[in-house]
Order: C-alpha cells, then sequence, then structure tokens
C-alpha cells in the first residue's frame, strides 16, 4: 500500500474531470432544472392569478345578477302600477262615458215626451172643440171661446 | 506462491495491483484504467444529457441525472454560503465518480480478474490454481493512491482558496492565532491547527480507502474461505455494502464542501 506514480496520473484525470464537469456537464444541467423551475413558478402564479380573476369575475357576475333582479322586480311592480293604473283610468272614462250616454238618452228622451206631450195637448184641444161642437150641435164661434179652450189646454 | 491455492495465496492475487515501473514510478494500470473508464462513463453520460438538457418535460434519463445534480446542488447550497462557480461542478465530480468507482465493489470479486487473466492468455487451470500472472484490481477506490488523489486535489484547493480569500498573511494567522489567542502559545497553535489542516485531506483518503478497502476484503475472504456458503454470505455483504457505498461518497462530498466552504469563511 504504497503511495507511487499512480497518484499523479489519478490527480490530473481528476482535474481533468473537475475542469469538465464545470464548463460543460454542471453549467447546462443546472441552467435547465433553474428555468424548468422559474417556467414552472410562473406557471403556478399565472395559475393563482386566473384563479382570483376567475372568483372577482364569479362575484361581479353575481353582482350584476342580483341588480338584474333588482331591476326586473322594479319594472314588473311598475308595470303592475301602470296597469292598475290604466285599468281604473279606463273604468272611471267608461263610467263617466256611460253617464253620458244615459244622460244624453234621458235628455233625448225627455225631449221626445214633451214634443209628444205638446202634440197631444194640440189634439186633445182639437178634440174637445170637435167633442163640445158635436155635444152643441151647433155652430160656436170658435174664436169667441178660444180663451176657455186654451184656459183648457193649460189645465191639461 | 506455487502449486496448490492457498486461502492467503488467493487473497494476496486479489490484494495486488496490475502495474507498471519501479520504485515510485510505479503505475497501477488497474486502478487506472478503472476510475478513468468510470470517469468518462460519468462525464459522457452527463454530457450527452446536459448537450440537449430541455427546459420542458425531461425524459427520464434526464430526470435521473437531473436528480442527482440538484441533490448536490442542495448539499451545495445548504453547506456553501460563498459565491464560487467550482465547489457544485467539483462536488458533483466526486459524488458521482466516487460511487461509480465504489460500485465496482458490487460485481462478483472474480468475474473481472478472471477474465483479464483468460484476456492476458492464461490457461482456466494457472488461474484456478491462483499462480496467474496477471492481476486485476477493479475497485479503484481500494487503491489508496485514488483516494489520496482525490484528497490531494480537495487540499490543493483548501490551501488556494484559503490564501486567495484571506490572503497569505490572513491564512497564517488562522494557523497560529487560534484557539488560543496568547502571543506566548503561538507555536502551540500553529503545531495545532497544521495537524488538524494536515488531518482533513489525509481522514478524507483514509476514510474512503479503509472503507472499501475493508469491503472489498470481506467480499474476498467470503469468496476464499467460505465455500458454498459464500452464496448467501455474498449477498447479505453485498446488501449491507450497498448502505456503505453511496454512504461514502456522499461523505467524501459533503466534505469536500464543508472543507472548502471553511477555507472561504473569514474569521
Amino acid at each position: 500500500m504504497n503511495l507511487n506514480a499512480t497518484l499523479l496520473g489519478e490527480s490530473i484525470a481528476f482535474i481533468v474531470f473537475v475542469w469538465f464537469t464545470m464548463k460543460y456537464v454542471w453549467p447546462p444541467l443546472n441552467g435547465a432544472i433553474e428555468e424548468r423551475q422559474n417556467k414552472i413558478a410562473d406557471g403556478l402564479a399565472a395559475g393563482e392569478r386566473a384563479e382570483k380573476d376567475l372568483e372577482l369575475a364569479q362575484e361581479k357576475a353575481k353582482e350584476q345578477l342580483k341588480d338584474a333582479k333588482v331591476q326586473a322586480a322594479e319594472i314588473i311592480e311598475q308595470a303592475k302600477k301602470r296597469a292598475t293604473q290604466i285599468v281604473d283610468e279606463e273604468t272611471t272614462r267608461g263610467h263617466d262615458e256611460r253617464e253620458k250616454i244615459i244622460a244624453q238618452g234621458q235628455a233625448e228622451v225627455e225631449a221626445e215626451r214633451n214634443r209628444a206631450k205638446e202634440d197631444l195637448r194640440q189634439q186633445v184641444s182639437v178634440l174637445a172643440i170637435a167633442g163640445a161642437e158635436k155635444i152643441l150641435e151647433r155652430q160656436i164661434d170658435a174664436a169667441a171661446h178660444s180663451d176657455i179652450l186654451d184656459k183648457l189646454v193649460a189645465e191639461l | 506462491m506455487s502449486g496448490e491455492l492457498t486461502t492467503q495465496g488467493y487473497i494476496k492475487h486479489h490484494l495486488t495491483n496490475a502495474s507498471v515501473g519501479e520504485g515510485f514510478w510505479t503505475w497501477h494500470v488497474d486502478t487506472l484504467a478503472w476510475s478513468i473508464i468510470l470517469g468518462l462513463v460519468f462525464i459522457l453520460s452527463f454530457r450527452s444529457v446536459a448537450k440537449k438538457a430541455t427546459v420542458g418535460v425531461p425524459g427520464k434519463f434526464q430526470c435521473f441525472v437531473e436528480m442527482i445534480v440538484e441533490f448536490v446542488g442542495q448539499s451545495v447550497k445548504d453547506t456553501f454560503h460563498g459565491k464560487n462557480p467550482l465547489i457544485a461542478p467539483l462536488a458533483l465530480t466526486i459524488f458521482v465518480w466516487v460511487l461509480l468507482m465504489n460500485f465496482m465493489d458490487i460485481i462478483p470479486v472474480d468475474w473481472l480478474p478472471t477474465l483479464a487473466a483468460l484476456i492476458g492468455g492464461e490457461s482456466w487451470e494457472t488461474i484456478a490454481s491462483g499462480n496467474s500472472h496477471i492481476y486485476m484490481k477493479v475497485v479503484p477506490t481500494t487503491d489508496l493512491n485514488m483516494t489520496a488523489a482525490l484528497a490531494l486535489g480537495v487540499f490543493v484547493l483548501m490551501i488556494y482558496y484559503s490564501v486567495k480569500i484571506k490572503g497569505f498573511g490572513g491564512f497564517m494567522k488562522e494557523l497560529y492565532a487560534h484557539p488560543f489567542n496568547t502571543p506566548w502559545l503561538y507555536w502551540f497553535n500553529f503545531i495545532l491547527e497544521v495537524i488538524s489542516l494536515l488531518a482533513k485531506p489525509m481522514s478524507l483518503a483514509l476514510r474512503l480507502f479503509g472503507n472499501l478497502y475493508a469491503g472489498e476484503l470481506i467480499f474476498i475472504l467470503i469468496a476464499g474461505l467460505m465455500g458454498m456458503w459464500q452464496l448467501p454470505a455474498h449477498f447479505i455483504w453485498a446488501a449491507f455494502h450497498l448502505l456503505v457505498i453511496p454512504l461514502q461518497a456522499f461523505i467524501f462530498m459533503m466534505l469536500t464542501i464543508v472543507y472548502l466552504s471553511l477555507a472561504h469563511e473569514e474569521h
């Protein structure tokens, strides 16, 4: 077990191997590993960011949905109110119209009746004169007694 | 070592490196070859991934490689707080290279030596009798030269960065001004700190070497002594050794990071 020239040979081999590793083996391997680590870290960060974004978006969508619901309810409420209002208005108008038509009809009826009454009066006076003429079988001066007749007519 | 196969001969054969040269200029060919092959397996496979590393969805092998890279990178990040582009690649190289070399321990102890002997032209009889002259120790980390080379590299870097960050004066001051900050004890501090400084690379080299050498020796003993009982024994020891193999690679890497981190710290 004595030391000899082998020591020198192995030392040279050692130096050459270490030099080669330092120059051509370590840098590319370690570089690749570190670069991949960075890439993975970036990917994870991006994933986290996306998750956060998604959460934010979901929250926003929720909020918007809530707003929309509230708005929709408001609109429906308004529409209902308006509908009630329209129905009320129409009912009132219909009512008024009816009243008007009824009033008109009544006025017409009244006028007709008055005219009929007038006619009847005229006819009654004529009939009364004719009846009186027949009863008396004599000529009565219609003009002389017209004041009496008029009084009679007025009493009818 | 001639004639019958003896247990001592068997073990000795397995613990002898294939070497060329004499004295200090002996080269352990098997240690060098296996370590460099495994080092090439490491850098080439990792390089092939690094070349087409994609930031998108990675393939299975890229995932595997990235797991190791991230594991080492995390260990460095946790322990080393300075900025130095060398530390992480150094830790990665040490971890994977040592791990691969340690795993050679799991290959049955006779396979590769026998194969080497056959390729070397030895006959079955020679190999079986333990007289083969071709040696093959396949676990580089059971060779002190290997672990010492790693520790030496770490040690040189420790000294280099200590001097670079703190200056030569600062480095020296660290050696003599601790732990007793009184001038008349500086000589004592210096002895203490130099020993502790030298103990770092030595413990690095010897811990890895000792653990793997012992593990390999147990495998050899089991193979050499236990006859057919070696089958379950090998399995049990291999299962236990599976814990030791990555643990020792991890400890070597971790201590490297810690020592270099200390070298960067200013007191």
